[in-house]
């Protein structure tokens, strides 16, 4: 299964490296999604909990686009068929996948977390990088499993664009909470405050779950 | 069954006239929460089986009781407005853990839908709903316990009342409880007599009709086929 996880996750990242289609969209609407917030919260810099607030917000609309494009490419050029054709493990596609849509947001945030620091944050980011990071990890690997499950579904779908954010907002609301709650006092004025530990745990148990849950039912997603 | 469903929910309404009037809508708020949510996981556990055993009869009483838990939902975010209007002021209020969480679940479950409508083959209908179903259903308490960590408690707690209140609310309570889940089985079973009734009509139209393309006498539907 390792073997079948790497050939796919090589496949995704070249095929992402040639065309270009969804990291640089993602990136691009991260720093114009903080644009509208300037506009839309007319303010020039934020703090706290409306930091973390608008962090994480745009980091989920990003992610929703990158959630769009997941599997598109198979459904359309009959990868789906050659993938069960080939005498391999049917959950190494979600793995795999999971691991594109983390690796994906882990690109965008590079860009995306210092252009906020630039253009919207307040206090600097150097004290709270550290935490911050291990955040955006966990966060970030809600995200893609959620991600993943919530693409394989809306994939044969007519209205796959529209599905998507439907269902995948409330599914990540537990990840957005816990996430902003973890943020909030990293990003506040006057230098970073501690980690609350009680929120990271919340967001590696709900990864967790769901990461149970979606190797139990993807099986299903998959089937002819 | 269904009058004796009807006669439990009211048998209620001569208990308790001293909470104020108000109050008396939590004997139709609460079981409708608590009901819709048993049926919110029980449809996923339906779906489960359906995805187990691939027969139709599961993924109908997963749509049927997704269905009924729905518009019972709707119900307590109704109920609960009024009842949030005339004790704290306000329709909506959103440090509540209880109104935010079972919103969210709503939200989700209004979803499976337009899910279901958009995919036309039936039984990838079925199996994707089944899916969903699943991950919607272990989502609901998952939900209920990340809100609730992250906010205050001025909702009231209906576990911690229930043991403190006199007896005559409990017992009250209690019937109520059983009056609504009583209700809801009713229902499901209403609805499911009705789709075999609509499916059945249908193929004697088929056959009738002769060999046309099916799609076209019977439209696109979101409810399963049998």
């Amino acid at each position: 299964m390792r073997s079948t996880v790497v050939a796919l996750l090589a496949k995704e990242l070249t095929l992402e490296w040639r065309t270009r289609e969804s990291v640089p969209a993602m990136v691009l609407f991260s720093i114009a999604t903080y644009v509208v917030f300037h506009f839309g919260l007319d303010r020039d810099r934020v703090v706290g909990d409306l930091a973390s607030g608008v962090l994480w917000v745009t980091l989920l609309f990003a992610a929703i686009l990158g959630i769009n494009r997941l599997f598109v490419a198979e459904y359309e050029q009959g990868g789906f068929d050659g993938f069960l054709l080939a005498p391999v493990d049917r959950t190494a596609l979600l793995v795999a996948k999971a691991l594109t849509l983390f690796v994906f947001l882990c690109i965008v945030e590079l860009v995306a977390v210092p252009a906020f620091a630039l253009l919207l944050l307040g206090p600097p980011l150097t004290q709270a990088l550290p935490g911050l990071v291990l955040v955006l990890l966990l966060a970030n690997a809600g995200i893609a499993v959620l991600g993943t499950l919530v693409a394989g579904l809306a994939i044969q779908t007519r209205a796959r664009d529209l599905i998507v954010p439907l269902i995948a907002l409330p599914l990540l609301v537990p990840v957005l909470l816990a996430a902003a709650r973890c943020a909030t006092p990293l990003l506040a004025d006057g230098g970073a405050g501690a980690l609350p530990g009680n929120w990271l745990a919340i967001l590696a148990i709900y990864d967790l779950l769901f990461a149970l849950i979606a190797f139990a039912v993807f099986d299903f997603l998959l089937e002819d | 069954m269904l009058t004796i469903a009807f006669a439990l929910v009211f048998f209620y309404a001569p208990n308790d006239a001293d909470q104020g009037f108000i109050f008396k809508i939590f004997y139709v708020h609460v079981p409708m929460a608590i009901v819709a949510l048993v049926g919110f996981v029980a449809g996923g556990v339906f779906g489960a089986l359906h995805l187990r055993s691939r027969e139709a009869k599961w993924d109908m009483r997963s749509y049927v009781t997704i269905h009924i838990s729905v518009i019972l939902a709707v119900g307590v975010l109704v109920t609960g407005s009024i009842w949030a209007r005339a004790s704290w002021g306000h329709w909506f209020v959103w440090d509540e853990p209880m109104l935010v969480s079972f919103l969210i679940v709503f939200l989700l479950y209004a979803t499976y839908w337009p899910l279901r409508f958009s995919i036309e083959d039936k039984e990838k209908q079925s199996r994707y709903a089944s899916v969903f179903a699943i991950v919607a259903g272990a989502f609901v308490p998952l939900n209920f316990a990340a809100v609730r960590m992250a906010e205050s408690f001025t909702h009231p707690q209906t576990a911690t009342t229930t043991t403190s209140a006199p007896a005559s609310v409990t017992l009250t309570f209690l019937v109520a409880l059983a009056g609504m889940t009583l209700l809801f089985v009713t229902l499901c079973k209403y609805e499911m007599a009705s789709k075999h009734a609509t499916f059945r009509l249908r193929a004697l139209r088929r056959r009738l009709a002769g060999s046309d393309d099916e799609l076209a006498l019977t439209g696109r539907s979101a409810a399963p086929q049998l």
